[in-house]
């Protein structure tokens, strides 16, 4: 077992990338994730690896698309209004299937909005985000631990499915210290990359585009990507399901939320109201059958999220009209308190009573 | 044990190392911590704060809305937070510099001329360990021996001979908090 | 009998979807021709542009990338950076350079990328069918300046060599053009010294050809290399805008 390091969440994510063997980053400041590309500024050239501050979000996510088409491993991090300038780049990556692991330290929005932790970016993240019928995997972490782990596991995905991955976190966990454990992998089996375009030595020519003139030769592409989104749905779906065996309310929170909806449920329980907590990590593929299975008994459903209301419709997607499925959000980079969570909570047991 | 602190003061008096020191010797006693800074442009001069958990149990958020104790090195920060401390709770304020009294008669409140005594010890930086003895004798949450510790670990080891005056600072923060206990 | 003439290696044996007397055919057999004297084609890069010549990865036979508009530049230098051992081009119109990708290319140049950059200015937006360009002349009629460019409203058009020429990171700039087989020679030769710019890591290179667009222009192919070498070559003069930097 590694010693476990007092890290901040940023520099953690930063760190796991060098481990996961993340050897370009390209990005460009924004709070409130500017200790990764400080921390890359330093470290990468310790390991031989490339950091280069772009001159913009576009032209950085741009360069990620460069080095992803020269096979490396490659990241970009941002934080809500850059990884907006950055859709381009994402919905060209995933058509011309590029690996490449994006984080968002998620602030509030829209516009400028706030440099406060917020989740108000979930539909761009999970429902498209760029132009095109394409799908990211889009992974929640709501402790430093597990930024580290699904940062570096996120690398090995994009590889396995040639896709853009997203570690979607916030300006909680980008900005809190947390003890984490920099834990070695064991060495995935994954694809050559042959489709690499570094000089087409001893081969053919590799082309890498995501241009189809031919609407039916697109149509085709579309249908493969399709098929590949449908296997990472079969494949990739995580979650993490707590206390709702017996649960007469399950809250349904992914990331900080769902720390702080579990600080609400310790309180719920202590008095005696039977509460339970299902928490999605992969927010895409989202986990639509285990929610609905770890829900079965459930009377309530209640979904906390930081924003107005967004993963609650993929919730309701999952639970249709089984049973009443509440909202509570706090956005612009307020948190709901556990406080607040516990009186809805109460609010629904009373008046289902 | 489950303690949620609040260190807050002026930008520059060292309140996000407070922080970080109760964290990390939290860490090395085998707590689970965590540590969440303000951050942006308040930090630029105006205050700073962060707040700290330390905890037996899995902590579930890192977010302190009802600390168990609050530090406040200046009068804005004793204003903004004071009224958040549980009941039964326990105000540290920096008496050098708020002069006022905390507007609460439910919790433990203990005034630290935490800038004086720095200035007796020559040098006023250390302002925020005579708080930091303080908030350690009060409570024992982590002990100050390993708090000496974590110090090594995040000071720098060219900055290293600052340890002892440091130290000094810790253990007259201490004898303020044991004489709170005594009264 | 001795072959004389024949297809370059880096140049696919495919018909491209050029219009008659356009000159990208020549600018990419001429590209392809360096490409092979070098002997680099193995190790080479393109990447196209969003215009005309989007489907250039067609035309050479070589790895190529297609970049989005504009952003040529920065898929290069991620190319490049994560593979120092490649040469890298990109192959960028005006509109694609000059307009929406006027930030990349400038700080690509500032940065002195080790890539080569094409740029073809026709002074029109050719596959968009005419529009203005940040290239077009004063005067000159478009589909969205049908009264002519007017530089009081419509902004003055771009010298990118004389625009990049002052960056420091820049290790070669020329422009040239191929209206005529001496012009086709110099041309040849700016081109193979930007590529060896690159090769000697001597900084970012950049050869801006002044092409035609006989069918958006509306001129038949002579007319429009006469309209190179009369209007266009007058706003924009041929030459080596490499400039010694300085020091301090």
């Amino acid at each position: 077992m590694a010693e476990k390091v007092l890290m901040k969440g940023n520099e953690a994510v930063a760190e796991a990338a060098i481990m996961a063997g993340c050897r370009c980053f390209f990005g460009y400041p924004i709070t409130p994730q500017n200790e990764i590309p400080e921390y890359m500024s330093r470290r990468m050239p310790e390991v031989g690896g490339v950091f280069l501050q772009a001159e913009s979000e576009v032209a950085g996510s741009n360069m990620v698309y460069g080095a992803a088409c020269a096979g490396a491993r490659v990241m970009t991090t941002s934080s809500s209004p850059g990884i907006s300038l950055m859709q381009e780049a994402i919905s060209y990556m995933a058509g011309a299937e590029l690996p490449c692991v994006v984080v968002n330290i998620v602030r509030g929005g829209p516009g400028l909005g706030g440099i406060q932790g917020a989740q108000s970016d979930y539909f761009q993240a999970t429902k498209g985000g760029g132009h095109g019928d394409y799908r990211l995997l889009v992974l929640g972490p709501s402790t430093v631990q597990e930024l580290v782990d699904l940062t570096m596991e996120g690398f090995d995905l994009a590889d396995l499915y040639r896709n853009p991955v997203m570690v979607l976190g916030d300006a909680i966990l980008g900005q809190m210290m947390e003890p984490v454990e920099m834990r070695e992998r064991p060495k995935r089996d994954l694809p050559p990359k042959t489709w690499a375009t570094m000089g087409a030595a001893g081969r053919q020519k590799n082309i890498i585009t995501s241009l189809y003139l031919d609407p039916a030769k697109l149509e085709k592409h579309n249908l493969h990507l399709a098929e590949k989104y449908g296997r990472m749905a079969a494949e990739q779906v995580r979650y993490s399901a707590y206390m709702t065996e017996d649960a007469d309310v399950v809250l349904v929170a992914y990331g900080t939320t769902a720390r702080i909806a579990r600080a609400a449920l310790d309180r719920a329980r202590e008095r005696e109201l039977k509460v339970g907590l299902f928490r999605p990590i992969s927010l895409w593929p989202f986990p639509y059958d285990a929610l609905a299975a770890a829900t079965t008994g459930a009377a309530h459903v209640l979904v906390v999220e930081m924003s107005l209301g967004q993963m609650v419709e993929d919730v309701r997607l999952s639970l249709g009209e089984t049973k009443p499925v509440h909202f509570y959000g706090r956005t612009g980079g307020m948190t709901p308190s556990p406080r607040e969570i516990l009186d809805e909570i109460v609010k629904i047991v009373e008046r289902g009573a | 044990m489950h303690e949620e602190v609040v260190f807050a003061g002026f930008g520059g008096q060292g309140v996000l190392l407070m922080g970080q020191l109760v964290t990390y010797a939290g860490m090395m006693e085998g707590r689970n911590v965590t540590w969440m800074p303000s951050y942006g442009p308040e930090m630029r001069g105006g205050t700073a704060n962060c707040g700290v958990v330390v905890s037996k149990e899995e902590i579930a958020s890192p977010l302190v809305s009802e600390p168990t104790s609050v530090v406040a090195m200046n009068r804005p920060s004793l204003e903004k937070f004071q009224g958040m401390v549980r009941q039964g709770g326990l105000i540290i304020y920096n008496s050098s510099l708020v002069d006022v009294e905390p507007a609460r008669n439910d919790v433990r409140v203990l005034a630290v001329p935490a800038n004086e005594i720095a200035n007796e010890l020559g040098d006023v930086r250390v302002a925020n360990m005579v708080a930091l003895g303080a908030f350690l004798g009060a409570t024992g949450v982590v002990s100050v021996d390993t708090v000496l510790q974590a110090l090594k670990k995040v000071l720098p080891e060219r900055r290293h001979g600052l340890i002892p005056l440091n130290q000094k600072a810790l253990a007259r923060g201490m004898e303020l908090a044991a004489a709170l206990k005594a009264g | 009998m001795q072959k004389v003439f024949g297809r370059p290696e880096a140049l696919a044996d495919v018909p491209t979807h050029y219009c008659p007397g356009c000159t990208h055919g020549i600018i990419h057999r001429l590209i392809a021709e360096v490409i092979d004297e070098l002997g680099v084609r193995e190790r080479t890069v393109g990447i196209s542009p969003v215009g005309c010549a989007v489907l250039a990865y067609d035309y050479f036979n070589c790895d190529f990338v297609e970049a989005s508009h504009g952003r040529a530049p920065a898929v290069a230098t991620g190319i490049k950076r994560a593979s120092p051992g490649s040469v890298v081009f990109t192959y960028q119109g005006d509109g694609d350079l000059a307009s929406i990708g006027a930030g990349e290319i400038v700080h690509a140049a500032s940065r002195g990328e080790k890539i080569t950059v094409i740029f073809v200015n026709n002074a029109i937006y050719g596959m968009t069918g005419g529009q203005m360009a940040p290239t077009s002349l004063p005067g000159q009629k478009t589909t969205t300046s049908p009264r002519g460019r007017d530089p009081e409203t419509a902004g003055h058009p771009v010298r990118v060599c004389e625009l990049l020429s002052s960056l420091s990171g820049v290790g070669y700039i020329a422009r040239v053009s191929v209206t005529s087989p001496a012009n086709v020679a110099k041309a040849r030769r700016a081109l193979k010294k930007a590529f060896e710019v690159q090769l000697e890591g001597k900084g970012f290179s950049l050869v801006e050809f002044l092409s035609t667009c006989p069918t958006n222009w509306g001129m038949t192919p002579i007319e429009a290399l006469k309209w190179v070498d009369d209007k266009m070559a007058v706003y924009y003069p041929l030459g080596d805008y490499t400039r010694v930097p300085e020091v301090g």
